[in-house]
């Protein structure tokens, strides 16, 4: 690890101000996932500015019902939180699904959505990536790339997004709150990761420095009908080879509406649209869902070592309507 | 002679226990030292070639740097045959990650952050690291014990198989796989003027104590060896490796500071060996009344060109069934690869999966319930040795297991049985580990008028619970009680002990014991029974055993396992493992359970989860880490019932044990894998088992 | 190098220390203040034995500036229990064997210790039914619940099937 300095700022644009002046510093939440990769000489920040104790660690209802999580909410707090498990059950199971107990305890809302991806050559600085080094090529392309993205990849990087949290966040529509250098932002959620393209260095549109103070959830009074399911090469304590949120709301037997996310399949937390709107008013049965989840894969572009992740994705995203809607949470 | 058990037997608590569970039982880098230092090593970057420079200023010059180690200024070590051990002696590189230097620093954040800075430049080698079919490189391994033969032939194994009325011809591979101890592999060195003191985490200090001794051109008494807890090893701390002598180097250039040494999770990955991956081609002809009729059993395994070690997978087959037509034969290609070594079963772990899947395989082919198969085909003399054994009770194991575990009744058919989306179904398989026993062990014994006994061996407690186990040995060899026995192992001061490995440690240092005790009580005869005021000391070798020439003497088993598998997303859970042994005499209950249960639990794993990725572009474990490397975590193990049955033998050794650390996890996996193919229908052949080999195709 | 001083109240007792800021809360306690109880096993947050008690909660210590938790008071299973003295978990412990080189122990032990405060608390798990524990009740424990629980702390000696009804003897008291 190299040497670094360490600061904390007394309010949101203190921290803000203090980054703006080191264009080689970066913000320190948990340190559950910039700690590991400063450790492995990925991560090279000269200054750590240290945000955990400093945006708000509250869960609150506004006024008009919508919910905001403050930035500093460790992973735990937010799965237990008992607003949240009434009205959004997924973003507790999703949540719960991750890491471990310990890594939850530490790990904040905020650090959570902008954790890197896990591709083993991002991890590891003696073999050549563009992420890590832009140019330097994709070492996953002709690699390992069991865990990799299927979806809307590029030639560039097939990495994936390894947050729980923030697939069940694109499906509930959330809205993530900065405060940067050119002032406050409301961004939705769906928008704040990007697909690798020709960069796959920036993960997200965040600038440099600008700060996630909060994350807001959308009054959604039909997201108590959610499911998070995640599918991982061991029982617990692993990334996603592949998850699936839905939230589902049915009259009749037909599907007024949807929301869905996929996880593990591509370089952002992927809102799966084709497959709602496939299936919106339509009838809620295992053949619209396996049509629509046909849909949304017709787009997929795997590698020779994942491709069997078309189907997991497919069997995953329809196993998880029908015990949505069956009741089954 | 055997002792007449009284302290043997009992369940007894770890005495090591209550320093475990507080963590205040120190382990190797956890020993006290003065003014320690840091060592973190440098690893090379390319799998094959010449290091054209190696630039140390920035790395030299950083505050808190004490030295920069590389082969231009370490001591010249002698040319000894383990080229892994022969490090930093030149410029040629012969794996990428192999150890060409370290810097020594006072924290260890310095070191690690001013190996960062030493710049090296490379001319780089093409590598040749595919281990495939048709090399023409080939080779046959080197024998290492006589039980264990390379390649065996009997009768006419391709007539016998063209004739045969059912055939099975299948091809299984089993993966990389590393030890992966929690504990990592951790040495404090001090070189003071002339002699080597470490503090290491080993399987034997007098293995380490040897090779340093040889390296360094010291007699034996300047190298102390100190090794007293041991945070798991499973073979990787069995021989000694790299980087017990870039810490060795590393402290001939501080003379009398201690250095302390880690490796890191993801060196761990390169540097102290591995399960390597084998592809095994089994054959097997039956006839219609079920019996065996021909057996062939081929297998072929990378080593690295710097030091063979085969993992000799087909080395149990020759002990398992009676088939007139035999053959196994094993294969080895030399590749630049980091040198594999030892692990928990090594062979047998590997070599059972595949024979005890193509044995479910041919039950099936036969219409035969797979126990039933089994014992129409259970040896009544070794089958190559042609000795009787000392026990065999492979029988009795799968009979007691079948009992126990409900088999009766089983339905063979596959994929039919269903509850809630999963997919159920069972499995067996057997299991077996010979009764090895390692040369060159001797214990002292003292006693003192207050009738307390100190019993002194090299020996190891690696987690298989020694510290307990041996001084019930000694309580029952002395016949006392246990509470006067004061065990002192971990240390080359004491009597040379043989490794910990091989299920031989009880075995082997037991033996000694006894012989021991043995001479103690001849000692208090020539004193006139009573133990004289400045005490009685007596020292012994580990005798020879005269019953080894005259019957194969092998621990048996039988691994039952129940899965469910994910009808739709291919995920498998083993719900319920159940494991029965014949492993003779049960020393400490408690503590041998423990070791079935790991051994089985860690078969789960090698079923499930484990696979070291090897990129070949690279030459390099990609999976070099414990989030990427999955083993089992306590989520993945279901209910697992541990049993034994009653086993007398006389001839193994005067404790009548049979060892117990390494054939827990032999079969495991076949039964897991045998039990998926019963839920499924579909035969896995391949390890790990990986829900993409179980996902339907439509 | 970058020097900063840090306090820390471990396991009762009160340090103050001079620490890089690179380092760990991990090496701070077993390089800096010779308390190695919790272990260092990977150092990436992917094997649970590094687990103590941060301000009362289970972490991995070794992901954990020391800098970035100053005046943080730290319990190790050294801590758990006065000096030679042992935690009614610890006993559990020993009682099933829960354990064989133990290494991973001490963490096992801390984590499990802070898992039944949690699920007292009613935080659910992975595994939770839907409505268990909901609105604050305890969480009820059975095997499959502490085996979710637990999964934070790898073991390779693989005494899981121990550790279970060890935690398991604890939760019913
Ligand atoms: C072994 C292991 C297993 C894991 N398994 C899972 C899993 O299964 N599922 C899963 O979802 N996650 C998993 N994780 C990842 C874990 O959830 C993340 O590391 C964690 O959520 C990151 O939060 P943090 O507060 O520790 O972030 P940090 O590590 O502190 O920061 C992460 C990034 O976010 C930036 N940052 C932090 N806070 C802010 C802020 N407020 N504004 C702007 N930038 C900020 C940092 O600069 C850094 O770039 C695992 C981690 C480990 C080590
Ligand atoms: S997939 Fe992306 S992160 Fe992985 S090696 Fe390629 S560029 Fe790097
Ligand atoms: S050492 Fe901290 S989790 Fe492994
Ligand atoms: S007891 Fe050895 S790793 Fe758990």
């Amino acid at each position: 690890m190299r040497p670094f300095r360490y600061e904390r700022a007394n309010d949101v644009s203190g921290a803000v101000a203090l980054l703006a002046g080191t264009p080689n510093g970066a913000f320190l939440g948990g340190g559950t996932n910039l700690v590991d990769l400063m450790r492995l000489d990925v991560a090279r920040p000269e200054l750590l500015v240290d945000v955990r104790r400093l945006t708000s660690d509250r869960i609150e209802e506004l006024p008009d019902g919508r919910v905001r999580v403050g930035a500093a909410v460790p992973n735990s707090d937010l799965a237990a939180d008992p607003l949240i498990r009434a009205r959004y059950p997924a973003v507790s199971e999703a949540l719960l699904s991750g890491a471990s107990g310990q890594l939850r305890n530490l790990a904040t809302t905020g650090g959570n959505l902008l954790q890197r991806t896990r591709c083993v050559y991002f991890q590891n600085v003696s073999t050549p990536c563009n992420k890590r080094d832009p140019g330097a090529g994709c070492s996953a392309i002709d690699g390992h790339h069991w865990d990799l993205a299927i979806l809307g990849a590029s030639e560039a990087c097939v990495a994936t997004h390894p947050s729980d949290l923030a697939v069940a966040l694109v499906a509930l529509d959330a809205v993530v709150l900065t405060e940067g250098a050119d002032g406050e932002r409301r961004i939705p959620i769906t928008e704040l990761h990007r697909l690798p393209d020709r960069e796959p260095h920036r993960d997200t549109i965040l600038q440099h420095g600008e700060l996630i103070t909060a994350v807001e959830l959308p009054p959604l009074p039909w997201a108590t009908r959610s499911r998070y399911r995640k599918v991982r090469d061991r029982a617990s304590y692993a990334f996603a080879l592949v998850s699936a949120v839905v939230v589902l709301d049915t009259a009749d037997g037909v599907v007024r509406d949807v929301r869905i996310g996929l996880g593990g399949v591509a370089h952002r937390p992927w809102r799966a649209l084709v497959a709602e709107q496939a299936l919106r008013g339509g009838p809620a049965t295992e053949e619209r869902f396996r049509q629509a989840a046909e849909a949304e894969l017709a787009a997929a572009r795997p590698l020779p070592g994942n491709a069997f992740k078309v189907r997991l994705a497919r069997n995953t995203l329809v196993r998880t309507l029908l015990d949505v809607n069956e009741g089954r949470r | 002679m055997t002792i007449t058990p009284r302290a043997m037997g009992v369940a007894v608590d770890r005495f090591d226990g209550a320093a475990k569970v507080r963590g205040e039982a120190r382990y190797a880098y956890e020993q006290p030292v003065d003014r320690p230092l840091y060592l973190y090593p440098l690893t090379a970057a390319v799998a094959t070639g010449r290091i054209a420079d190696i630039d140390c200023g920035a790395a030299s010059a950083e505050p808190g740097v004490v030295a920069v180690l590389t082969y231009r200024n370490a001591t010249r070590t002698a040319a000894i045959e383990d080229g892994e051990l022969r490090i930093l002696q030149s410029d040629e590189v012969a794996f990428r990650g192999q150890f060409i230097g370290g810097v020594v620093a006072e924290t260890s954040e310095i070191a690690r952050h001013a190996v960062s800075l030493v710049r090296v430049d490379y001319e780089e080698r093409p590598h040749d690291v595919e281990l495939r079919e048709g090399r023409g490189d080939l080779r046959v391994p080197r024998e290492v014990q006589p039980i264990f033969p390379m390649d065996t032939a009997e009768g006419d194994v391709d007539a016998a198989l063209a004739s045969a009325p059912v055939r099975v011809d299948q091809t299984y591979t089993t993966a990389w796989n590393n030890h992966n101890p929690i504990e990592p592999h951790t040495t404090i060195a001090t070189w003071t003027g002339d002699r080597f003191t470490f503090y290491l985490s080993t399987q034997g200090v007098n293995g380490i104590q040897a090779a340093v001794a040889a390296l360094f051109e010291l007699g034996p008494d300047r190298v102390r060896v100190i090794s007293p807890y041991v945070g798991g090893a499973f073979g990787s701390k069995a021989r000694p490796h790299a980087d017990v002598v870039l810490a060795a180097l590393a402290a001939r250039l501080v003379p009398d500071r201690p250095v302390k040494f880690a490796l890191t999770r993801q060196q761990m990955f390169s540097q102290v060996g591995y399960r390597p991956p084998t592809v095994q081609r089994v054959r097997l002809g039956a006839d219609a009344g079920g019996r065996l009729v021909a057996l062939a059993h081929e297998s072929i395994e990378p080593t690295s060109k710097l030091q063979e070690f085969a993992e000799h997978s087909t080395r149990a087959t020759p002990t398992m069934y009676a088939a007139p037509n035999r053959r196994t034969r094993q294969r080895l290609a030399a590749l630049d690869v980091p040198t594999p070594t030892i692990m928990r079963a090594p062979g047998e772990a590997s070599g059972m999966f595949a024979l005890e899947s193509a044995m479910d395989e041919m039950a099936i082919a036969c219409g035969l319930d797979p126990i039933e198969f089994r014992i129409r085909n259970d040896a009544q003399r070794h089958p190559h040795f042609g000795l009787p054994f000392s026990s065999r009770n492979l029988v009795a194991c799968l009979r007691e297991g079948a009992r126990r575990f409900g088999w009766d009744g089983r339905d063979p058919t596959p994929g039919i049985r269903r509850t809630a989306g999963w997919l159920v179904g069972t499995g067996v398989a057997a299991a077996t580990y010979p009764v090895l026993r390692l040369p060159g062990s001797m214990a002292t014994i003292r006693v003192g008028p207050d009738e307390r006994y100190t019993v002194l061996i090299a020996a190891a407690d690696i987690g298989t619970g020694t510290w307990t186990a041996l001084s019930q040995v000694a309580a029952d060899a002395l016949g006392v009680r246990v509470e006067q026995i004061d065990l002192r192992i971990g240390d080359t001061a004491y009597p040379k002990a043989s490794n910990e490995g091989g299920s031989s440690g009880i075995t082997s240092w037991g033996s000694a014991i006894c012989e021991a005790a043995d001479r103690l009580r001849d000692e208090l005869a020539r004193h006139g029974g009573a133990v004289p005021a400045d005490g009685l000391e007596v020292t012994a070798a580990m005798p020879e055993n005269p019953h080894i020439s005259r019957y194969a003497m092998h621990a048996f088993g039988a691994q039952f396992a129940e899965v469910r598998v994910h009808a739709e997303i291919g995920e498998v859970r083993v719900r319920r493992q159940l494991g029965v042994f014949a492993v003779g005499r049960v020393v400490n209950p408690k503590t041998a359970r423990s070791q079935l249960l790991g051994g089985m639990t860690m078969g789960l794993s090698m079923a499930l989860h484990e696979q070291s990725v090897f990129d070949p572009r690279f030459a390099q474990v990609v999976t070099q880490d414990l989030a990427t490397y999955h083993i089992a975590s306590n989520a993945d193990v279901g209910a697992v019932e541990v049993h034994w049955i009653d086993e007398d033998d006389p001839y193994v050794n005067p404790m009548g044990t049979k060892g117990v650390g390494e054939i827990g996890i032999v079969g495991a996996a076949a039964a897991i894998a045998n039990a998926v193919h019963h839920a499924t229908g579909v035969r896995v052949r391949d390890l790990p088992i990986t829900l993409d080999k179980l996902l339907p195709a439509a | 190098m970058v020097d900063v001083e840090v306090s820390l109240r471990v396991d009762g007792t009160d340090h103050r220390l001079t620490v890089d800021t690179r380092t760990s809360v991990l090496d701070a306690l077993r390089e800096r203040l010779g308390n190695t109880s919790p272990k260092k096993g990977c150092d990436h947050g992917q094997c649970g034995a590094c687990t103590v008690l941060l301000d009362g909660r289970r972490v991995n210590s070794c992901l954990a500036l020391a800098v970035a938790h100053d005046g943080a008071t730290v319990v190790t299973a050294a801590g758990l229990a006065p000096a030679g003295q042992l935690h009614p978990m610890q006993a559990c412990f020993i009682r099933h064997d829960a354990f064989q080189c133990g290494y991973c122990t001490p963490g096992q032990i801390v984590s499990a210790v802070a898992m039944l405060a949690e699920a007292a608390a009613g935080w659910p798990s992975a595994v939770t039914a839907d409505g268990a524990g909901r609105g604050g009740g305890a969480v009820v424990l059975d095997d499959d619940e502490i085996r979710e629980r637990m999964s934070g702390n790898l073991c390779r000696c693989a005494a899981y099937a121990n550790i279970v009804p060890a935690v398991a003897e604890m939760a019913r008291r």
